[in-house]
């Protein structure tokens, strides 16, 4: 976790394949240790996605809900 | 490629999905069996008192059992998002390095006043569709629209290791995928007045229930 509380795990941008490639890699990777990708939506709004989206601004990893 | 339902969900198939006639439904059960289990006490307890003075010793008994029920019941929903702390190995209970870091990711998903109020108090304010609703690390109260009953909720993210702040953040993001899912998920525990929630909710955390009373309202 860097200062700001967030861990950067990939970057990428719609124009470079290589780091989109990389960055589903370790989107992939993620899933498989049972984190779950969220995209933020409008406010107070946000998407679950089982693939990673390569025109979203951000991709936030959450590990999953239970009843306690 | 969005999928909108809580993946979550498959693991407790059986379950009716919460929606808001779920949660009236069960909000008037609650409140039946708050009754059932009060009248008859005060019931017994006035009645001896009328048939027997010398039997008011008994009959406050009885009174107090129609107090102190009702407060137990209070008492473990508003538990649903006391403060957990982590085991500790025997001694005191370590505190999380990582908190103030994880505070970062929390502030940044929420607004300027629910960041203040979540600082102050603890607890996430997050408007919905079924209510308003407040997260805890462990656990989310759901104040109904019109703020006259609180939903008391047991939910909590898999990974027990992580910080308060991001153990409520993980929270808020599944709640913004899919509301009646993350309510779905969760353990209903609790069905009340807010009152009586506020009642056993931390001091410190009594403010975030009111703020929610008002924005329900």
């Amino acid at each position: 976790m860097d200062g700001t509380g967030h861990t950067t795990l990939a970057e990428w941008s719609v124009e470079d394949d290589a780091a989109f490639e990389a960055a589903v890699r370790e989107f992939a990777g993620q899933q498989e240790l049972g984190y779950i990708g969220t995209v933020p939506d409008r406010p107070g709004k946000a998407k679950h996605v089982r693939e990673l989206p390569r025109d979203a601004d951000m991709v936030i990893l959450r590990r999953p809900i239970a009843g306690g | 490629m969005p999928v909108q339902a809580l993946p979550e969900l498959a693991s407790v198939p059986w379950r009716q999905p919460t929606d808001a006639r779920w949660l009236r439904r069960w909000a008037r059960i609650w409140h039946a069996w708050t009754l059932l289990y009060t009248v008859p006490f005060i019931c017994a307890g006035v009645g001896m008192i009328w048939l027997e003075p010398l039997a008011t010793p008994v009959a406050l008994a009885a009174l107090a059992h129609a107090w102190i029920i009702p407060e137990l019941y209070a008492f473990r929903g508003a538990s649903v998002v006391r403060p957990k702390r982590p085991r500790a190995n025997g001694g005191e209970a370590p505190a999380f390095p990582g908190e103030p870091v994880a505070q970062g990711l929390l502030g940044d998903l929420l607004g300027h006043e629910e960041r203040e109020l979540q600082r102050d108090t603890g607890l996430a304010l997050q408007h919905g569709e079924l209510g308003v609703w407040l997260l805890g690390e462990g656990g989310a109260l759901l104040v109904s629209p019109g703020g006259r009953r609180v939903h008391c909720f047991c939910v909590q993210a898999v990974d027990r290791d992580l910080p308060p702040s991001d153990r409520i953040a993980h929270l808020l993001l599944a709640l913004r995928v899919d509301e009646e899912g993350f309510a779905t998920v969760a353990n209903h525990a609790f069905a009340g007045a807010p009152w009586r929630v506020a009642r056993r909710l931390p001091r410190r955390m009594r403010p975030a229930l009111d703020a929610a009373r008002r924005a329900a309202g």
